[in-house]
């Protein structure tokens, strides 16, 4: 589905990532896991076509998305939950979610789409018209999830949906993770938190100064040496 | 007493036409990130395209908005294209200064264009009642100012709807908050930058046309107004319509009340002087997000 191949990229002078090749399939749930600045967010972004990679390609169900504008990838069936959620604050719950449907193939399904949304996290419904910015980090975590649904996505990228968030918090959204999943839709995770990222993926990567570094099927990160050390602390190295 | 009420008066009815005129200014520096300082020099176009409507078809004054705006919204369609288009291509921190370097040279530009076409004299539009005036409470109100300021109050209320309930005019909102995440979302930001500053400038065209019928129009006007505009702009911030057009009344009854309390000479002082101390005290401005 998602097929990335020798991708660089950089900010400026600085190289962010050299030569990553990784693909995410249809149904996978894919964690990317590695230390800060291991460029992560940037290989999202890049899919995300906020940033332009300087070589390499990615493919998305064979479509090249270097040709395709930024706004218009979403069309394709990509979306992003940004690092930091970069919701529209000044504007309320249902206005950030109607946003997510704003490009003409999920605004033809725009109702079916705000049901969704409002099934998988019911608060969300009663705070429809409430301001974003007055909403618990968790609950904004909530929007940002559900106004990437509402591109009717068929890929569903997160950049580090725990960050700032209770831990109980956490544990609910991965469940919500989990169940858009079954829905069909492909998930492709940012994550710090490493145990809750391979608790939920099938197949994780594992990128150090931008290069990828390890990859392999959950169970076979979690038995890794390299990732327990690095990653799961001494605690987990010695259960 | 009186005689200070109906300063202030008089004030708060200009004051109405600042609020207008900066709410154009505030639309596109919000969304776009641009500071047209040719702001002012769009709102003397206006200005002209008023009195020559009014002259040569001989329609009410007022009636002439309904040509003048549609008119502006094209001239603001063209001047994207042609200028502010390549302008919003730059990272963010570049396109003030550009925006700066290009702002000033359509304002030279426009004004030298006008003096060319025009000639430097004065010019207003003289309406059959123009000096018809309501008495209240010992204050004259004259009507042509008081339609005006209802004119303008319109105006900023159906803008303020407009981003409220249009589709597009949420996207604009969202541009204007984080252009990246509008992105993400399948928001076309280019055509929200251009449909921000066409309407920035059918709003500049409307308060020219509201300057031209209740005051007077020159080629030399623009600065004075693009200065008004980006006073009301610190004060009031960025994010509320509404909040810009209070921060012109406010602006304009300042004014007055500096005129009566100091003398006419410092009726400017006292804008600058709110400026300076806004930006010290409440730099995202009385109203702003």
């Amino acid at each position: 589905m998602l097929e990335i191949r020798d991708l660089d990229a950089a900010y400026g002078d600085i190289r962010v990532l050299s030569g990553v090749t990784l693909s995410v399939g249809a149904g996978e749930i894919v964690a990317l896991l590695g230390p800060n600045g291991a460029g992560k967010s940037t290989l999202l972004n890049a899919v995300a076509g906020l940033l332009r990679p300087r070589a390499g390609s990615i493919r998305f169900d064979g479509h090249d998305l270097a040709a395709v504008s930024p706004h218009l990838i979403v069309e394709h069936g990509l979306a992003l939950v940004p690092e930091g959620r970069r919701l529209f604050g000044g504007m309320t719950v249902e206005d950030n979610l109607e946003l997510g449907a704003f490009a003409p193939r999920a605004r033809a399904t725009q109702a079916a789409g705000l049901e969704r949304v409002f099934a998988l996290f019911p608060d969300l419904r009663d705070r429809r018209r409430q301001l974003v910015r007055a909403l618990s980090g968790g609950q904004q975590q909530m929007v940002a999830v559900g106004r990437a649904l509402m591109t009717n996505p068929r890929l569903l990228m997160l950049d580090e949906p725990s960050l700032g968030i209770a831990p109980r918090l956490v544990r609910s959204i991965m469940e919500s993770l989990a169940e858009i999943n079954r829905s069909g839709v492909a998930v492709f995770l940012v994550e710090q938190n490493v145990q809750a990222a391979l608790g939920l993926a099938h197949r994780g990567y594992v990128l150090e100064s931008g290069r990828v570094a390890r990859h392999g099927s959950a169970a076979e990160l979690l038995g890794d040496p390299h990732v327990r050390r690095a990653y799961l602390g001494p605690l987990a190295v010695r259960e | 007493m009186s005689v200070l009420a109906q300063q202030l008066l008089l004030g708060l009815l200009l004051g109405g036409l600042y609020g207008l005129a900066a709410a154009g200014l505030s639309l596109v520096f919000g969304v776009l990130k641009v500071l047209d300082v040719a702001h002012g020099e769009l709102i003397m176009l206006g200005g002209y395209m008023a009195f020559f409507v009014v002259a040569l078809l001989g329609i009410d004054p007022f009636a002439s908005l309904l040509l003048v705006l549609p008119l502006s919204l094209l001239l603001g369609l063209t001047l994207y294209w042609g200028l502010f288009g390549f302008v919003v291509r730059a990272d963010e921190e570049t396109r003030v200064k550009n925006s700066l370097l290009i702002g000033f040279g359509l304002a030279l530009a426009l004004h030298a264009l006008a003096v060319q076409l025009w000639t430097a004299d004065e010019r207003s539009i003289v309406t059959p009642y123009g000096g018809a005036v309501l008495s209240v409470g010992g204050l004259s109100i004259p009507v042509v100012r008081l339609v005006s300021l209802a004119l303008a109050f319109a105006l900023i209320g159906g803008l303020h709807l407009l981003l409220a309930r249009w589709r597009w005019g949420k996207a604009i909102r969202a541009t204007a908050e984080d252009w990246q995440a509008a992105l993400l979302t399948g928001i076309d930001v280019r055509r929200a930058y251009l449909l921000a500053f066409a309407i920035g400038t059918a709003l500049a065209g409307a308060a020219g046309t509201l300057v031209t019928i209740g005051y007077s129009v020159s080629p030399s006007i623009g600065l004075e107004w693009t200065l008004k505009a980006l006073i009301v702009v610190v004060l009031a911030g960025l994010g509320s319509m509404i909040g810009t057009f209070v921060g012109g009344l406010l602006l304009g009854v300042a004014e007055a009340a500096s005129a009566a309390a100091f003398g006419g000479p410092y009726r400017e002082v006292v804008g600058l002087v709110i400026f300076v101390v806004v930006l010290v005290v409440r730099p995202r401005g009385l109203f702003g997000r």
